[in-house]
């Protein structure tokens, strides 16, 4: 298969089955035969009902879930990256530079203000401190997050709030891969509206986006693709 | 987390391979291997008795391993093996390069001389002689782990034992050291105490590029602190991997039953 330049991500022949050993060595397969490819500045959507496996697919090229088969291939500056065989080592380089996931759900950690939470991705790229902290603000403001909740620890804020604080930190870093897991769940209009303009300056700073979304407008306005994920369904 | 210095940043600063203790005819621990790089937080999960303390000993020289070996990059960039080098030479690294967090705070701390004396006295074994300076970093450090600076003329069997973890913690990392070995060191604190000692650990383990192996049987404090995980179970290193995906993928029945088993508050 060829590789332009441009392709960013290459999934080939990938599946995924869990064995539960807890219940017998039950066998749940996933997906198989998983063939994508994203190119710089495309948004690909993962399109197909819950439990169709798209989170797991996005899992997988985290190297958050492992693979049974396949190669998840990435561009990282000059190197071409298989995600289903590199090192944890490899991996957590990749997630500092070059491939970020913006998941459904925040994992607060315990007194860690959000103004913090938002400004460490930045700060480990080397960002200046300070720095970092001036622009986690503008984009929680962006955000519409209170400036009076900055210098809480979210563990307490509501659903919308820890999601945009998360949608802020998934954000702030320059990925040249960025994983989109359910962004928009719980946000109203006017905040889903502030990542469809995130998603599009992504664009055209040339990253290459995969997504699953399940609110129709969002997909329609940022998805360059939509790539159906039942017809990578497990024979079961 | 982002950390370490170029050149040897590729190259691993512990070397541990086929390493086993045997107590008589029982296991300690077994033909366990892996290497540990500069800036890296390994965490060794397991139930109680699965040996995970006993892996942790004979790493840190606490314990002598009954076959495998351990080596270690030195500051001079050579690899030694710790059970080749002289008793005096280990020592002199547990006192500069290493450090040792015991659960319990009155292992690793002498209970009867003062919190800056505690600071201080690893100081000191590094050469370090006027009084003054011996002073200021001793309450630098205990700043650092937010021990009030009155409080530094106290002994520890006056602090709590957040605090006495917190200067057990400024105890050992005042030497700059590059290599920090845990064993529980939230164990037995109550959760607001360890939410705030996990966010010190965290704040200093990424502020200094240190490397550490922590032993812990919290999944959560693991998947707080650490980049990769070993899973122990009879003395064996049963699964190994990035710390979230064993813990949200894991593939070996034990595995599966250790993180079903954590209770969701």
């Amino acid at each position: 298969m060829s590789n332009t330049p441009k392709t960013k991500i290459l999934v080939s022949d990938l599946a995924k089955t869990f064995t539960m050993h807890l219940q017998d060595g039950l066998e749940i397969p996933v997906v198989s035969g998983v063939n994508f490819s994203v190119a710089s500045g495309e948004c690909v959507v993962l399109g197909g009902p819950s439990g169709s496996g798209k989170s797991s697919i996005l899992k997988m090229i985290y190297a958050n879930y492992r693979c049974q088969k396949g190669q998840i291939l990435i561009t990282d500056q000059d190197e071409i990256i298989n995600v289903a065989q590199a090192t944890p080592r490899r991996i957590i380089r990749l997630r500092e530079n070059t491939i970020g996931y913006v998941s459904q759900f925040l994992r607060a950690i315990p007194r860690v203000p959000a103004l913090t939470l938002v400004a460490e991705p930045l700060i480990a790229q080397g960002v200046a401190e300070e720095e970092a902290l001036a622009r986690a603000g503008k984009l929680l403001a962006r955000l519409n997050v209170p400036q009076r909740l900055w210098q809480l620890p979210p563990a307490t804020f509501s659903g919308g709030e820890q999601q945009r604080v998360n949608i802020a930190r998934g954000f702030i870093a320059h990925y040249p891969i960025l994983l989109l897991d359910e962004p928009t769940a719980s946000l109203d209009a006017a905040n889903r509206a502030v990542v469809v303009e995130l998603v599009e300056e992504k664009k055209e700073q040339g990253v290459a986006m995969v997504g699953i979304l399940h609110d129709h407008d969002v997909r329609d306005a940022i998805a360059d693709r939509i790539v159906d994920v039942t017809s990578f369904a497990s024979a079961a | 987390m982002s950390a370490v210095n170029q050149g040897t940043e590729d190259l691993p600063l512990l070397q541990v391979s086929n390493t086993t203790k045997l107590y008589g005819g029982r296991i300690g621990c077994k033909d366990v291997s892996f290497d540990l790089y500069p800036g890296e937080v390994l965490a060794i999960v397991g139930e109680s008795g699965s040996g995970k303390t006993t892996l942790l000993n004979c790493l840190a020289t606490r314990l002598t391993p009954t076959s495998g070996s351990v080596s270690y990059r030195n500051r001079m960039d050579q690899m030694r093996n710790l059970y080749e080098m002289s008793e005096a030479e280990r020592r002199m690294l547990m006192r500069t390069d290493w450090g040792f967090v015991h659960q319990h705070p009155a292992d690793g701390l002498r209970m009867t001389v003062s919190a800056g004396a505690n600071v201080g006295e690893r100081l000191m074994a590094v050469g370090a002689r006027n009084y003054g300076n011996i002073r200021d970093t001793a309450t630098d450090w205990l700043g650092r782990v937010e021990i009030a600076e009155d409080r530094i003329d106290d002994d520890p069997r006056a602090f709590s034992g957040g605090m006495r973890q917190r200067l057990q913690i400024a105890r050992n990392l005042v030497t700059s050291p590059r290599l920090i070995f845990m064993d529980e060191p939230t164990g037995g604190l109550d959760v607001s105490v360890q939410a705030r000692l996990l966010d010190l650990l965290r704040g200093l383990v990424a502020d200094l590029g240190l490397s550490v192996i922590i032993v812990t049987h919290d999944l959560a404090v693991a998947r707080l602190l650490s980049h990769r995980i070993l899973v122990m179970r009879h003395g064996h290193v049963i699964e190994s991997g990035l710390t979230d995906q064993v813990l949200d993928d894991p593939q070996q029945s034990y595995t599966q039953l250790l993180v079903s088993s954590i209770l969701q508050p």
